[in-house]
């Protein structure tokens, strides 16, 4: 087990390190790993190179850490409302010494929208909303070095269908660790 | 393909069969045909049964009688190494006048595209304008889980996967050289923006800044694209080199600013906004500078594009529930929504600005069309299973 963590780790820093060679400057809080391991670049013969393309195959990425025990994970908004809810205080209090108790600690604030209007739109609509939890959070001490808000619009909704309950459910904020 | 509607003037053509595609591996008469009659300018005459090839004599007066004004003919023929040659006359039947033809040789994977240059051909003696049936579209499919983003060609035919990945892929833009796409990519569980050239697979990340990056919009000339980031806080535009580098801050707005778009001449970039309190679209020098509102109706306008000759504004416009595709005549301001569907999203010129691809829902599947701009022609576009959005029509093959 140890041995296999040592060998993903070393494959993570290559996969960083090829990312490096492109020559593109990337930000330094989150760097994303290139997993353009599987090129088909034989799969289109039959065709000439003005028509040809070749796939990339990408795997699954992580998925996620823990957070508080037994707090919700997740704040709800209403309909076009980005300002969170009284009710949530005590959620966003337990996250914030979680957070502030391991130095380390990461949590990226995923904004959602429902499923009405245009996808840009809406995720900048979802931004909107992570950015509001990254600001109660910082008033509550956490340090912008240890949370990110980033959005998802409505291309990741929690529950599928346009019922108006389904709406409610998918406009959202979910704290994430990783 | 279905194609519904009818335009006001229409151009009567007659596809001949070409000798020997019954027995090839693409109906390239077929393919012409529908291309034709995709761009709303063209009626296709029966032509079924007619034994005509590029070298034959066709009597005029027959065809004529048919009410032909043109007339299509020619050949496909496999060659011992596996390759097809494929040549192809055009008549004008009025005037009983060779137009000119082409032949090619190509594999089998380039027999559509061969068939599209045909079109192209035909289009552009008739009309006296580029076609846009060689063009390819990009495109993304949602099918059990897994997002795709496809190259197609303009019909949605012959679609090849560029890439696939467990999480969302939004936004496809073609750059100008029609080699590279850029698009926004959730794979590291954030969006962030890459550019990926489709014939090698290799992709480089153009922006992964913290927080959010999206929207990518290239300008004409390709050295530079605008996105929108949340680097500062709020959704705000940027642009930044297309071979990386450091982002510059276009304006300084209160609340959301994106879907910037660069218009034909480079000068001037479209974008919505909220400033105003409910989104809107905007224009802005692509120095910078002050904004200018575009949009005054309705209370939800987003996702412009701009046709490539600076005429016209197609965008998405909330009318009571529904969101429906929008044409702005930049000329004169007049609007027109030319589609009766309920679920329109990004419409995208194609590079003669005379047809729009756009998303839509049609008995709740998502769907690919294109239309004309006065909304008479629609064609659903071939696609893959699952549902279908986001498309991008790319810009003009070389030859």
């Amino acid at each position: 087990m140890k041995h296999l963590k040592r060998l993903s780790i070393a494959l993570t820093v290559a996969a960083l390190m090829a990312g490096c060679s492109t020559g593109v400057k990337l930000d330094d809080q989150a760097p994303v790993e290139d997993r353009s391991a599987t090129t088909n670049a034989g799969a289109n013969t039959g065709n000439t190179a003005q028509s040809g393309v070749a796939g990339v195959n990408l795997g699954q990425s992580d998925r996620d850490g823990g957070g508080p025990v037994g707090v919700s994970r997740t704040i709800y908004f209403d309909f076009d409302s980005y300002a969170i809810k009284s009710e949530y205080q005590s959620v966003l209090d337990a996250h914030a010494r979680f957070i502030k108790a391991v130095p380390g600690r990461k949590v990226m604030l995923e904004g959602h929208t429902d499923d009405r209007g245009g996808r840009e739109y809406n995720l900048a609509l979802g931004q909107k909303r992570a950015e509001a939890v990254r600001r109660s959070l910082g008033l509550l001490g956490v340090s912008d070095g240890q949370m990110e808000a980033i959005s998802y619009g409505k291309e990741k909704p929690a529950v599928q269908g346009s019922s108006e309950d389904a709406r409610a459910q998918n406009r959202r904020v979910e704290l994430s660790y990783r | 393909m279905e194609v519904t509607g009818v335009g006001l003037t229409q151009l009567p053509i007659a596809l001949a069969p070409f000798r020997g595609e019954a027995q090839s591996p693409q109906r390239i008469s077929a393919i012409v045909q529908a291309d034709l009659e995709r761009s709303g300018q063209f009626r296709s005459i029966d032509a079924a049964g007619a034994a005509l090839d590029e070298v034959s004599r066709p009597d005029m007066a027959q065809w004529r009688q048919k009410s032909a004004d043109s007339l299509v003919t020619g050949s496909i023929t496999r060659l011992a190494d596996g390759r097809y040659d494929i040549r192809f006359r055009l008549w004008d039947v009025v005037r009983a006048q060779d137009l000119g033809g082409q032949s090619f040789v190509v594999s089998q994977g380039d027999l559509r595209l061969v068939a599209h240059r045909i079109a192209d051909f035909v289009y552009e003696k008739l009309t006296g304008e580029r076609g846009v049936f060689s063009t390819r579209i990009g495109y993304v499919t949602k099918a059990g889980g897994r997002y795709s983003l496809w190259v197609a060609d303009a019909d949605g035919e012959n679609a090849q996967a560029a890439l696939s990945s467990p999480e969302p892929i939004i936004s496809p833009a073609w750059a100008p050289n029609g080699t590279q796409l850029a698009y926004v990519s959730f794979e590291s569980r954030k969006p962030v923006v890459y550019v990926h050239d489709v014939a090698s697979g290799r992709r480089r990340l153009i922006a992964n800044f913290r927080g959010s990056n999206s929207a990518p919009a290239w300008s004409p000339d390709g050295r530079q694209l605008a996105v929108t980031l949340t680097r500062d806080g709020s959704s705000q535009l940027y642009t930044i080199d297309a071979n990386g580098g450091e982002p510059r801050r276009l304006m300084q707005s209160s609340g959301i600013d994106t879907e910037p778009v660069f218009s034909g001449d480079g000068r001037t970039i479209y974008f919505v906004s909220d400033r105003g309190g409910a989104p809107q679209i905007y224009k802005v020098a692509a120095s910078g500078g002050n904004a200018e509102r575009v949009t005054f109706s309705g209370s939800y306008n987003i996702s412009p594009s701009v046709s490539p000759d600076g005429r016209w504004l197609a965008y998405i416009s909330r009318v009571g529930g529904a969101f429906k595709l929008h044409v702005m005549d930049l000329g004169t301001g007049a609007v027109s929504a030319i589609t009766d569907t309920t679920a329109d999203e990004n419409p995208s010129f194609a590079p003669n600005s005379r047809l729009i691809v756009y998303a839509t829902q049609q008995q709740g599947r998502e769907a690919l069309m294109t239309t004309t701009l006065d909304g008479k022609i629609k064609a659903r576009l071939a696609g893959q299973g699952g549902d279908i959005r986001e498309p991008d029509w790319g810009p003009y093959q070389k030859q």
